[in-house]
């Protein structure tokens, strides 16, 4: 019934590869529009898929979990094989429509974006590996292979923010952000292994079945007081969290907004750096009964990293990484609420919360972060300094932004406003003080938000090089259609769909949450009107009076400095220096000093070979007595 | 076989012929006289081909069909290696096996 | 003492002196007669041994032909007056020792190997029938793949020969 599954992300892998070898010798948009027709077949079955999963006609028990297909790829031994294949469950096939989704409406956006750019087939066929990658993610039947798309989904996010590789900030940023995340996976496959270790399986089918019969042989493991499956999935979160930058592996993020807009908002704001709420999800029965100490590593993280990033994001000028460090905030939302849910029922609140966050924040961001570009391209600058005035010029982008704005401060009805609403309830329900954090941080998040949008769509005119003018209608379309996703996705019954236990139950509006919530999002807003909306020196002021806080904040409180500093100093000087010695003169040494001996001895006896045939045979008669002399009479 | 001589006394001539041979192919400067001394050693192998065959295997000619074969590779060696010879001479002037040496280190 | 037994060591004498003389001689010229004198006297060997076509190869082909070859060789290449110089003494040494070395060791082997004195199978004549037919014959005991192998490697030795020692035009040698 679902085999046609296969072909959601095998239409972009060959696509990536019919655009990669032939692009070079077609007109650049041809490549364009066969990425983004192959991609429009991908959304549409996707969306097929999705609406005879959810609604075709059944439910009253669970969501099963079905396999369409799967094919053994490599075989370790009689247990341990590692499958390829496609799973489909409430929560793949959730993120198969984020994913597709938004991949086509940024593949119709770059249409548009890109147009003219050196590279616009290369920029297609790296957009189409990554929709690959992301998808085979997605749809991963063990974690082994979600493994190996995981780094696939990294190397294409690579190749990706290093796309105007003339440039050498790009070319940094690209490889922070590879390093970075390589480094997290470490943590991921050493979890991977642990956890392969213990149950000797890598499936997920078999791995998330809450009786837990596979983890019976961890009771005793522990390392460091503290027990094997935390370290695992702790490891795992490692990985997890390096994706979806996590404090205190988020420095790559920002950095990553070197890439072009599209991809931000494709890879870094809507489907990638999500990676890691989808891994937390996924196992997150794994984490609830055998490694409830790693949930709480969870939880805690997310509330610190949304504190930080939010807070953070108040002081950026560069409008895209402002929209960085608040995918960052949201991010640490939707772990947040991972972290705080429970298994099963309304206790899995926080799961459910996390999850329809995820969906609806893949589409305000990647709205956001679409509307930006569609600002950076009339205005061409990143800086809200150079902006001002834009809503006369960009009527249709003004609207969508605006629109995003509200959504993400929680402004009912939009999307935001549920998703949030419902993290905040299940955080109020597990643990007091990341509510009061989370409380604060929607505040923050409102404010940011319209700072942004005060200070590029009201103030005054700046000086513009040309007149700004709105964006061609392949740029605006994509515009459209998601801001009518933020607002209506929010009435989708995700309650009923996607759930921990994969188990229908009921939400109902948290007033005492939700109106303090509200009025605390509309504070924000006022507080960016009263600031923002006309030019004035207050900002400045209060900056002045912050001083070194503010520098601080700033300056993303050095974190970039501090890793620098132990990479180059410490790492550098007391670790890779003496390494690099050994290699250098032991290692090297040993093969050289073979290299020389052999040289110098042949030197010495190259004198043997005279060109006296003479010589010659009275070496070989010799030799030939002597052998005769042995062989006959000592043998 | 030759009633009265052991088949040592052949042997013990064809040895001392062939190491007579390559005495001379050793010492002996001129390209001709190793010529010679070839061919000698060749004899000396060709004498105890057919001694052998006399003396132990006389129901079958194996040794003396070897022995005709040799010759005829001797006679094959002999003219190309005069060719040769006379190709030296043509460019050093001279046969000495010494001057023969392009092919060293 | 029987004829033959005479003449056997007559010829040894022959064979052992002039090959002496071959590898000593200061003349080319005459160390090739003396080679000739080897090659006859290792004929008449043959012909003690009742081999007589063996024999009359080794006239034809040793003593008629590559004697008459490496003196052609001689006077082309030679004065007949030339007169070498004493091999250097390093050279006489490794000769020598070689040589001598080598006679005592195989001597040795050969007179402490025990061979068959008496040999029962009935002697297959080597008559000119006998002969042609097994060396043109096919099947067990026949040598004509030899002989073909044989009659290819001096049609190759002879054009070998010939492109090797004819004159080099394009480089204008002197001679």
């Amino acid at each position: 019934m679902y085999n046609y599954t296969i072909l959601i992300p095998m239409i972009p892998l060959v696509m990536f590869l019919v655009t990669g070898l032939l692009g070079m010798k077609w007109k650049p948009i041809i490549s364009g529009l066969l990425g983004t027709t192959g991609l429009g077949i991908s959304w549409v079955l996707s969306l097929m898929t999705a609406i005879t999963y959810f609604f075709g006609g059944h439910h009253a028990e669970a969501f099963p979990t079905i396999i369409p297909f799967e094919t053994l790829w490599l075989t370790f031994s009689e247990t341990l094989q590692i499958k390829m294949g496609v799973l489909l469950d409430p929560i793949s096939v959730m993120m198969l429509v984020v994913v597709t989704t938004i991949s086509f409406m940024v593949h119709i956006y770059s249409l548009g974006y890109m147009h003219g750019e050196k590279g616009f087939q290369r920029f297609y066929a790296f957009l189409s590996l990554f929709t690959f990658s992301m998808l085979g993610l997605v749809i991963a039947t063990n974690i082994f292979q979600m493994y190996i798309f995981w780094e696939l989904v990294g190397v294409s996010s690579f190749l990706l923010i290093g796309f105007y590789y003339q440039k050498p900030s790009a070319v940094a940023a690209s490889k922070k952000a590879f390093i970075v995340t390589r480094f997290a996976d470490l943590g991921f496959l050493i979890g991977i292994l642990i956890l392969s270790f213990i149950t000797k399986t890598f499936d997920f089918g078999i791995l998330t079945n809450p009786d837990g019969a596979v983890f019976a042989n961890a009771a005793g493991l522990s390392f460091m007081g503290v027990s094997a499956m935390t370290w695992a999935m702790v490891l795992v979160f490692m990985g997890g969290a390096g994706k979806s930058a996590m404090f205190p592996l988020h420095i790559w993020l920002p950095d990553a907004m070197e890439g072009p807009t599209p991809v931000s908002a494709l890879i870094h704001a809507a489907t990638m750096v999500v990676a890691g709420v989808y891994l937390v999800a996924r196992l997150f029965v794994v984490y609830h009964f055998q490694a409830p100490d790693a949930l709480e590593v969870v939880a805690y993280i997310g509330g610190f990293t949304s504190l930080f990033a939010a807070v953070i994001a108040i002081t950026q000028y560069d409008i895209k990484r402002v929209l960085a460090f608040s995918t960052l905030s949201q991010l640490g939302y939707m772990m947040l609420a991972l972290g705080v849910s429970g298994y099963g029922g309304e206790e899995g609140l926080g799961y459910m919360a996390s999850v329809f966050h995820l969906f609806t924040h893949a589409m305000f961001k990647a709205l956001l972060f679409l509307g930006a570009g569609s600002i950076i391209h009339a205005v061409h600058s990143n800086y809200m300094y150079d902006m001002g005035g834009l809503r006369k010029y960009l009527p249709i982008t003004h609207i969508t932004f605006l629109i995003a704005c509200l959504t993400i401060a929680g402004v009912p009805p939009l999307s935001g406003f549920f998703s949030k609403d419902e993290i905040l309830v299940a955080a109020l329900e597990h643990n007091k003080l990341l509510f009061a954090v989370e409380f604060l941080v929607a505040g923050l998040t409102a404010f940011y938000m319209f700072r942004l949008y005060f200070n590029i769509f009201w103030g005054k005119d700046r000086h513009y090089h040309h007149t700004p003018h709105e964006s061609p209608l392949t740029m605006t379309i994509p515009l459209m259609f998601l801001a009518f996703a933020s607002v209506f996705s929010g009435f989708l019954p995700f309650h009923s769909l996607v759930t921990a236990d994969k188990m229908h139950f009921d939400t109902h509006l948290h007033l005492g949450v939700a109106v303090p919530s509200v009025l605390i999002g509309l504070l924000g807003i006022a507080l960016a009107w009263l600031l923002y909306k006309k030019e004035s020196k207050t900002p400045e002021n209060i900056a002045r009076k912050l001083g070194v806080l503010y520098t601080a904040t700033y300056n993303k409180f050095y974190f970039d400095e501090i890793y620098l500093f132990i990479t180059r100093k410490i790492i550098f000087n007391y670790i890779s220096r003496p390494i690099a010695w050994f290699d250098r003169h032991i290692v090297d040494g040993f093969m050289v000093g073979i290299g020389t001996v052999t040289e110098k001895v042949s030197y010495r006896i190259k004198g043997m070979q005279s060109g006296q045939l003479q010589h010659y045979a009275f070496m070989f008669v010799a030799g030939a007595l002597i052998l005769a002399l042995v062989l006959v009479y000592y043998m | 076989m030759i009633e009265g001589i052991p088949i040592q006394h052949f042997l013990i001539v064809s040895t001392l012929m062939f190491f007579i041979g390559v005495a001379g192919f050793i010492m002996r400067r001129n390209l001709i006289t190793i010529l010679m001394a070839i061919e000698l050693i060749l004899n000396s192998v060709n004498i105890n081909f057919v001694i052998f065959n006399r003396y132990l295997y006389p129901d079958q000619l194996q040794g003396h069909f070897f022995a005709i074969l040799v010759v005829g590779i001797a006679a094959a060696e002999a003219s190309v290696a005069i060719a040769l010879i006379i190709n030296i001479y043509r460019k050093l002037k001279n046969i000495d096996v010494e001057n023969v040496n392009e092919l060293r280190y | 003492m029987s004829f033959n037994v005479v003449m056997f060591y007559v010829f040894s004498a022959i064979i052992l002196l002039f090959s002496l003389l071959t590898i000593t001689s200061r003349r080319i010229l005459r160390a090739a007669v003396y080679l000739l004198f080897v090659l006859i006297a290792t004929a008449g060997v043959y012909f003690l041994l009742e081999y007589q076509f063996m024999a009359a190869v080794q006239l034809t082909l040793y003593a008629g032909g590559i004697v008459v070859l490496i003196i052609f060789s001689i006077l082309l290449t030679h004065h007949i007056s030339h007169l070498f110089e004493k091999p250097e003494l390093t050279k006489l040494l490794m000769g020598t020792g070689v040589a001598v070395v080598g006679s005592f060791l195989t001597i040795y082997t050969i007179l402490t190997y025990p061979f068959p004195e008496i040999v029962t199978t009935t002697p297959l004549p080597a008559t000119m029938e006998n002969i042609g037919a097994q060396l043109l014959g096919v099947e067990k005991n026949g040598y004509a793949l030899p002989f073909e192998l044989i009659s290819i490697l001096l049609l190759a030795a002879m054009i070998g020969a010939i492109v090797i020692a004819k004159k080099d035009k394009s480089k204008n040698s002197e001679i």
